[in-house]
């Protein structure tokens, strides 16, 4: 195939122990590490081992954000991506219309492949690749572990709650990528130079033309009720003991 | 008039637990009718099961050979054509939820809201985020049906004392040919599923090796428990990927959880935070895991876990 086109969301590093504002307005951001969410760049390395085996000719990296998620597409560009592009916003875009936003990439770049992580770490959602299979009226393979392609049919092994389950897809498709589909690269000091050099345009989200979708609206914000500590035992004897107890045993 | 369609989820001859949990969430929006929708190639055992659970109205079977395999892109334009009439379409937020309702959202031209832990009414609801570190409250449009999927662990199923009205619907929807089942790779055992489990015993990176994991599945198989594990254990490959608790695996709430070798990842701990009893046992004991265990023991796995199951 010609092109890939793979998703990267910037989101806090999942390193990072969020907390929420203490007027309940949102989750504290300012200062905090972001990084490219770690499913995101499983699908960009799958794209890229893709592109390596020969099976396409060029991996394209697309964000849609504010002017500082040009850093994830840079880091993107230095793993191996060939060229980017930033959807500029200032807001948060809802699911649906990323999905949106991702379409109208898609009719502009003619992929035969979109590769997405399963789901992004900040929001959860867990919607996006789905959404846009729905929207361009293409398969969706959701949560892959493992694929395989021959000619204009994608084989794809996904992680469901019961073991695995093999799809096969009409190419072009949606495929959201998984833990254990690979592990990503490490970026080297050289690419890292050379990604300077590869082309990222910027594309004002308000010149796509997309209907923005209704909101799901964010009302407020909290931190979940804590655990509390609980005993320490010394040995299994006291483990036993504070296991019938509890009526446990 | 808020009524409700519930997605049930089977494997073509039992429903799923999760279907139970998921109504026990629509009995919580205050409306007036109940319905659950069993898509299948052959729906009778599953409406047989499904019209016991209590708080649900009709169940409407949806037979079609396309239907034997719960592909997300054939389910999605029927469930779009059988919403018309609902104010809620809900699934489980199990992976065949994940897979179908965001496109069944999509095909209905609105956002979908992901694992609603409680509802605080018919448009407003609570949610988990940053795996669990926060919670947030949500409010879905009000001119606009609401598609959304269910955190399962937040929910106790609802009892099978019912017996509603069963009745098959004929859907008229274009389904599409691009997508096909092939196989399901499901490993057999007769553990209790983890989902459902009264009591998980699971294993972490500390345990070293699959061979080691068996120590693992001893004590399990000795207390009747469910066997559940961490994403490194399961990346390192001592055990399958349907076992992962946490963020991007199971996320699950049973009566007692014996968390053996786990040092505990706010990853992993967003799992299990619904259980009844955490019990941990680490050498390491800075260990977070010890921070939201009822139950804590600092000591070798490899002498605690034998002794154990000496002891139960």
């Amino acid at each position: 195939m010609e092109k890939i086109l793979v998703g990267l969301k910037r989101v806090v590093d999942y390193n990072v122990r969020v907390r929420v504002k203490s007027d309940g307005s949102g989750v504290e951001t300012a200062g905090v590490k972001m990084s490219i969410n770690p499913f995101d760049e499983i699908a960009l390395e799958e794209a890229l081992r893709i592109k390596e085996r020969g099976e396409a000719d060029e991996v394209i990296v697309i964000s849609i954000g504010a002017s500082e998620a040009q850093q994830q597409l840079r880091t993107g560009l230095a793993m191996g991506a060939d060229r980017a592009i930033l959807v500029t916003t200032d807001h948060t875009l809802d699911p649906l219309s990323c999905s949106r936003v991702l379409h109208e990439i898609i009719n502009r770049e003619q992929p035969g492949l979109v590769l997405l992580g399963k789901q992004a770490i900040d929001d959860d959602n867990c919607q996006t690749g789905q959404m846009l299979a729905a929207i361009w009226g293409r398969p969706q393979a959701a949560f892959a572990s493992k694929i395989e392609l021959s000619g204009n049919i994608a084989r794809v092994t996904r992680e469901v709650d019961v073991g695995l389950d093999v799809i096969e897809v009409d190419l072009p498709a949606v495929v959201t990528a998984d833990l254990r589909l690979n592990e990503p690269r490490y970026v080297k000091l050289p690419d890292i130079m050379k990604a300077k050099k590869k082309p990222l345009d910027e594309i004002a989200l308000a010149a796509l033309g997309i209907d923005a979708a209704v909101p799901i609206r964010e009302v407020f914000f909290e931190m979940p009720s804590e655990r509390r500590k609980g005993i320490m035992v010394d040995d299994v004897a006291g483990l036993l003991a504070a296991l019938k107890d509890k009526g446990l045993l | 008039m808020t009524k409700v369609l519930v997605i049930a989820e089977h494997d073509g001859q039992t429903m799923n637990s999760s279907t139970a949990k998921a109504v026990a969430c629509a009995a919580t929006i205050g409306a007036e009718e109940i319905d659950v929708a069993v898509f299948a190639e052959s729906a009778g055992e599953i409406a047989a099961q499904a019209r016991k659970l209590e708080s649900v109205s009709r169940v409407l079977t949806i037979e079609n050979p396309a239907n034997q395999h719960a592909l997300a892109a054939v389910l999605a334009p029927q469930v779009v054509k059988l919403a018309a009439t609902y104010s809620h379409v809900l699934g489980p937020s199990t992976t065949f939820g994940k897979d179908l309702m965001p496109r069944v959202a999509a095909l209905l031209g609105v956002n979908q809201i992901s694992d609603i832990m409680s509802v605080e009414s018919a448009h407003t609801f609570k949610r988990p985020i940053y795996a669990g570190s926060a919670l947030v409250t949500v409010e879905a449009p009000a001119d606009l049906p609401v598609v959304a999927t269910v955190r399962i662990a937040s929910y106790s199923a609802v009892g099978d004392g019912n017996s509603a009205p069963v009745e098959s619907v004929a859907v008229d929807a274009e389904l599409p040919q691009h997508t096909r089942f092939i196989e399901l790779k499901a490993s057999s055992s007769d553990r209790p599923d983890l989902q459902t489990a009264a009591i998980v015993v699971s294993g972490g990176r500390a345990l070293a090796s699959s061979e080691n994991f068996e120590l693992i599945y001893s004590l399990a198989a000795k207390l009747g428990a469910g066997v559940g594990a961490t994403r490194a254990a399961v990346d390192a490959g001592y055990v399958p990927n349907e076992v992962q608790i946490g963020q991007t695996g199971k996320i699950i709430a049973p009566e007692l959880y014996i968390a053996i070798g786990i040092s505990g990842a706010i990853q992993h701990l967003t799992g299990i935070k619904d259980a009844g009893t955490i019990v941990a046992i680490n050498k390491d004991e800075e260990a977070p895991i010890f921070e939201v265990s009822d139950i804590g023991l600092v000591g070798d796995l490899f002498k605690v876990v034998p002794e154990l199951i000496d002891a139960i």
